[in-house]
């Protein structure tokens, strides 16, 4: 009698978990990037990042030493479909579009956005993400209030542009309304086939938060020219990485 | 005669004493002992006129000053705005009797005529049909047409008072008597003879008012006016094939201040809601005062703008470009133009020329592609940043290096690229100034945590001097 009570509580959790998801606009019509990654994909409950929301994307270093997080989001961007321009909202003007153009992030689908205060970057991302011109909005915030996630996603949800949240470095977890949370972390690369300086360069891509999922972890082969990571075969099966985040 | 003084102006209660403008003061104060004089001030004078005049284009979007005591206004095309010409002419005649100031108003075909019944006129406002300038004028001093006080005297002394005398005169004798400046003046009043109201005619300007029955106070109210303004312009810019670049709101108080704000759009548009949006975060820069009586919303720059295209669905057909342009409108309204770039790849190894910053609707430039050869960090420092590097090996990456406080031990490094200096320029950032342009020798390293910087030498090895190191970016 358990058993049978049990499958039946389960099978109407998954209803409910199915209902809420289309509720919220991320069913499974709602349009999907997928990683390409089986192993990141299976993870997320929409087997891809979900495109009509905000995501949050933290570097793992010192605010002034990034370049995993801006990679790991260049990768994204350059796969969105179709290719609509992205503004790029910023306080420091060190964004490098060469560097930008080898993950497959063309330079002319770039707007950039220069502001002062997170005031109006904060607004000037709202106005992207209500505009159907752009496939992406990206800003550079420190700190995201809750408020401020909340009025972002609703405007991204409204157009269907995505919404991204860059930090340059990690902390500041306030509750957010965003749909995922990431960290990239540079880890050191692995030597190709013992040729000397550096081999391919790798990154530790932490979820750490998703609506409606669980938190997971990732060793990662960086962008390649197609923006496309690759979970790197050596340590795809390890079950222990997601042990770790998840306890952590 | 230095050292007389004479009355240059005079009110209506002067006026009635008999005092006239060109009476030696003694005479005046003969008149009435208690006469209140002020001194002249001809600078202020036409300072106040400009002032005045500037303020009448709310009336017409042609004002200009006209000689030391005068406005005139070119009313082609507005007069339905206040119902006809005479409503015209009253509503300017009451909004200046609300500022104190006394004015004679007369509405003509010809400048002439116009300016002549306004000063010489038998009421304070005068509405000249079309067609019956004649009779209208014939009446008048010959003074009213606009002579020198010689030729007035001259054809006073010939007997000539008034304009209609003159009608009926062959204009050979007229000419031999008085020269062609009589003929001319009269074939002006009449119509007869060109006369441009400015060197050159302004283009038409697209504008639309509205006269607001009770001053209007709040933002609310400003609002509400400004929507009504938008859609009657768009709709005029719409007949003609046109759409803004640049619109503004001139808002006139009652205390005969006027408020402006203005917004510009990178390409011609007459979207109603988006026009409305720009305007929308300007309208508390809006100082009512004790209230705003009348609103005028002019097109002060227009483009052609060809009629959109309607999809089958009767919808306007979906415009990337144009959304875009909205957006970019929207951004830089409230920002500043220069906040937006899109940045354009360049054929320059020098990494901080290799980027060019255009308008960020700025033609699509044909894909430039990145040789993927040059490995190039996606966060580049706006200036090279001095590190303290301990590279015991010339020609080799650093083993260690501190920036900012911090040590970064290097455990893998790919290089040297050398950048040589573009020496064929004056302006390159690699050796400019008076010292002697020097290489870079460029390495990506790693490490210990996995971090990967590009770094550079300055100049070649020299045994005899230290390197100098610097940080110039950080690849994911």
């Amino acid at each position: 009698m358990g058993e049978a009570a049990d499958t039946a509580r389960q099978e109407r959790l998954a209803d409910l978990r199915r209902y809420l998801a289309e509720a919220e606009g991320f069913g499974q019509a709602a349009a999907v990037l997928p990683f390409g990654a089986p192993a990141i994909d299976a993870a997320l409950p929409w087997q891809g990042l979900p495109l009509a929301g905000l995501h949050e994307i933290e570097n793992a270093g010192p605010a002034e030493e990034g370049g995993a997080a801006e990679t790991f989001l260049a990768g994204i961007l350059a796969r969105l479909a179709p290719a609509r321009p992205v503004l790029w909202c910023l306080r420091r003007a060190d964004l490098h579009a060469p560097g930008l153009a080898l993950i497959g992030l063309e330079p002319r689908r770039l707007v950039l956005l220069r502001a002062s205060h997170e005031r109006d970057i904060l607004w000037a991302m709202e106005e992207g993400l209500r505009s159907r011109a752009l496939a992406a909005v990206v800003g550079e915030i420190e700190a995201l209030s809750t408020a401020a996630s909340r009025r972002l996603q609703l405007a991204a949800e409204s157009a269907g542009v995505t919404g991204f949240v860059l930090h340059r470095s990690a902390g500041s977890a306030a509750a957010s309304a965003a749909v995922t949370r990431w960290r990239v972390a540079a880890l050191p690369s692995v030597p190709v086939a013992r040729e000397p300086g550096i081999g391919r360069p790798r990154w530790r891509v932490e979820l750490l938060r998703c609506r409606g999922g669980t938190q997971a972890a990732w060793d990662v082969e960086a962008c390649d020219a197609t923006g496309i990571v690759a979970v790197s075969a050596a340590l795809a099966d390890r079950p222990a990485l997601r042990q770790i985040s998840a306890a952590g | 005669m230095s050292g007389r003084r004479v009355v240059t102006a005079v009110n209506a209660t002067a006026a009635i004493e008999g005092i006239v403008p060109g009476m030696g003061l003694a005479d005046a104060r003969a008149l009435d002992p208690a006469l209140l004089v002020e001194e002249a001030d001809f600078i202020a004078d036409a300072a106040a006129l400009a002032k005045l005049a500037a303020w009448c284009d709310r009336f017409s979007p042609s004002v200009t000053s006209c000689g030391a005591d005068g406005i005139l206004l070119d009313i082609t095309g507005c007069a339905h705005l206040f119902g006809d010409e005479a409503g015209l002419a009253r509503q300017v005649r009451a909004r200046l009797a609300r500022q104190g100031i006394e004015a004679r108003a007369a509405i003509a075909d010809t400048l002439g005529a116009a300016w002549a019944l306004s000063r010489f006129g038998s009421g304070v406002a005068a509405t000249v049909p079309r067609g019956e300038l004649w009779p209208a004028l014939s009446d008048l001093p010959v003074a009213a047409l606009r002579l020198e006080p010689e030729l007035v005297a001259l054809l006073e002394r010939l007997g000539l008072a008034r304009i209609g005398e003159l009608y009926p005169l062959p204009r050979a004798a007229l000419a031999a008597r008085c020269g062609d400046g009589v003929a001319l003046r009269l074939d002006q009043a009449l119509g007869r003879a060109a006369e441009p109201l400015s060197p050159l005619p302004p283009k038409p300007l697209l504008w639309s008012r509205r006269s607001c029955p009770e001053p209007i106070l709040t933002a609310e109210a400003i609002a509400t006016a400004l929507r009504e303004l938008l859609q009657h312009l768009t709709r005029r810019l719409g007949e003609e094939g046109l759409g803004a670049r640049r619109l503004s709101l001139a808002a006139y108080r009652i205390d005969g201040r006027i408020e402006r704000i203005a917004i510009g759009t990178a390409f011609p548009s007459r979207d109603t809601r988006h026009l409305w949006r720009l305007f929308e975060e300007k309208i508390e820069q809006i100082d009512p005062g004790l209230g705003i009586e009348d609103l005028v919303l002019t097109a002060e720059s227009v483009e052609k703008l060809a009629a959109a295209q309607l999809g089958l669905d009767g919808e306007t057909a979906r415009n990337d470009s144009a959304d875009l342009a909205a957006l970019v409108d929207r951004l830089a309204n409230r920002l500043g133009m220069r906040a937006l770039a899109r940045p354009v790849l360049r054929e320059s190894h020098i990494p901080e020329r290799a980027v060019r910053f255009v308008a960020p609707l700025a033609e699509p430039q044909t894909p430039t592609r990145w040789n993927a050869l040059q490995l190039r960090p996606v966060r580049l420092l706006p200036w090279p940043e001095p590190i303290e590097a301990t590279a015991p090996i010339p020609d080799d990456p650093p083993l260690l290096f501190r920036w900012r406080q911090r040590a970064h031990r290097v455990r893998h490094a790919d290089g040297p690229e050398r950048i040589a200096p573009e020496w064929w320029r004056r302006d390159s950032p690699i050796g400019s100034g008076a010292s002697a342009p020097e290489s870079r020798d460029y390495y990506r390293v790693e490490d210990e945590e996995g971090q990967r910087f590009w770094l550079y030498r300055a100049g070649l090895y020299r045994p005899d001097s230290a390197p100098r190191w610097f940080l110039h970016g950080f690849f994911g």
